[in-house]
């Protein structure tokens, strides 16, 4: 017997089936990010300098961009899905919307700058 | 709505008596945020560099400040906190490891290592080679 009502059932009501999507994306991103974030950290610590050249250089050599662009792309996914958990927990009411709109335009932001700055790089117009 | 605002909303922070686990909580917390704005950095870092030797040269200037400096080494406490705090989570995930002392025992291995990793990542950065950031 279901304890749906006939209205509820009519009107689609119910579980959107994805109620375990935040923190399922959130466990795979962090999965990925423990490999990502450590090649990131290494390689920037194993530098020779931090002079425009060098850098250039490391972008634009063999998988570093591409491993850069995935990184950038899951560590703010998955720093959105954080915040987004924190600012529910802490902030409320219509602020709680408004700060939650800002942060996500924020993440977009520095995703999407991160994004064209490699490619930007890797693909020779940053000499 | 005025009745709505005065319910006690969860979670409460200060109503508890101080609990060793609260620390690997809530520093799991604080080092996301804080990594949340190192990506701002990183995006900032990135851009100059696409901008070409001049562009760079001035942000380098503004990165290398001292404020940065400090930045950067809590940066690396966070990295190293959330990266083991966060191993730790994955670990709960399976289903394992969740007894009242395991979660005790792990919680001090979390701050143990983190403060280990830290100090290995700060000489790694700071003290080898020439390179200022």
């Amino acid at each position: 017997m279901s304890l749906r009502s006939p209205l509820g059932r009519v009107l689609g009501l119910g579980s959107a089936k994805e109620g375990v999507h935040h923190w399922w994306s959130q466990r795979v991103t962090s999965v990925a990010l423990v490999l990502l974030s450590v090649w990131f950290l290494v390689s920037l610590l194993t530098l020779q300098s931090f002079d425009h050249a060098t850098i250039v250089s490391w972008i634009a050599r063999g998988w570093t961009a591409l491993f850069l662009v995935i990184f950038v792309l899951v560590a703010t996914w998955h720093s959105q899905l954080g915040i987004r958990v924190f600012i529910e927990d802490y902030v409320h009411g219509g602020t709680k919307t408004l700060t939650l709109v800002l942060v996500t335009f924020v993440h977009c932001l520095v995703a999407a700058a991160g994004v064209f700055a490699i490619l930007k790089i890797s693909f020779g117009a940053a000499a | 709505m005025a009745s709505m605002a005065e319910r006690p909303l969860s979670p409460h922070l200060f109503v508890y008596k101080f609990q060793y686990t609260f620390v690997t909580s809530f520093g799991n917390r604080i080092t996301g945020i804080l990594l949340s704005v190192g990506t701002i950095v990183l995006a900032y870092w990135l851009m100059a560099i696409a901008g070409g030797p001049r562009e760079y040269a001035q942000a380098r200037e503004v990165l290398s400040l001292g404020i940065f400096k400090l930045f950067y080494a809590v940066l690396l406490f966070s990295f190293s906190f959330h990266l083991i705090a966060g191993i730790r989570h994955l670990i709960w995930d399976t289903g394992t490891y969740m007894e009242k002392a395991q979660s005790k025992r792990s919680a001090s291995v979390v701050i143990v290592v983190s403060l280990l990793l830290t100090a290995i990542f700060i000489y790694w950065a700071f003290f080898t080679g020439a390179r200022a950031p």
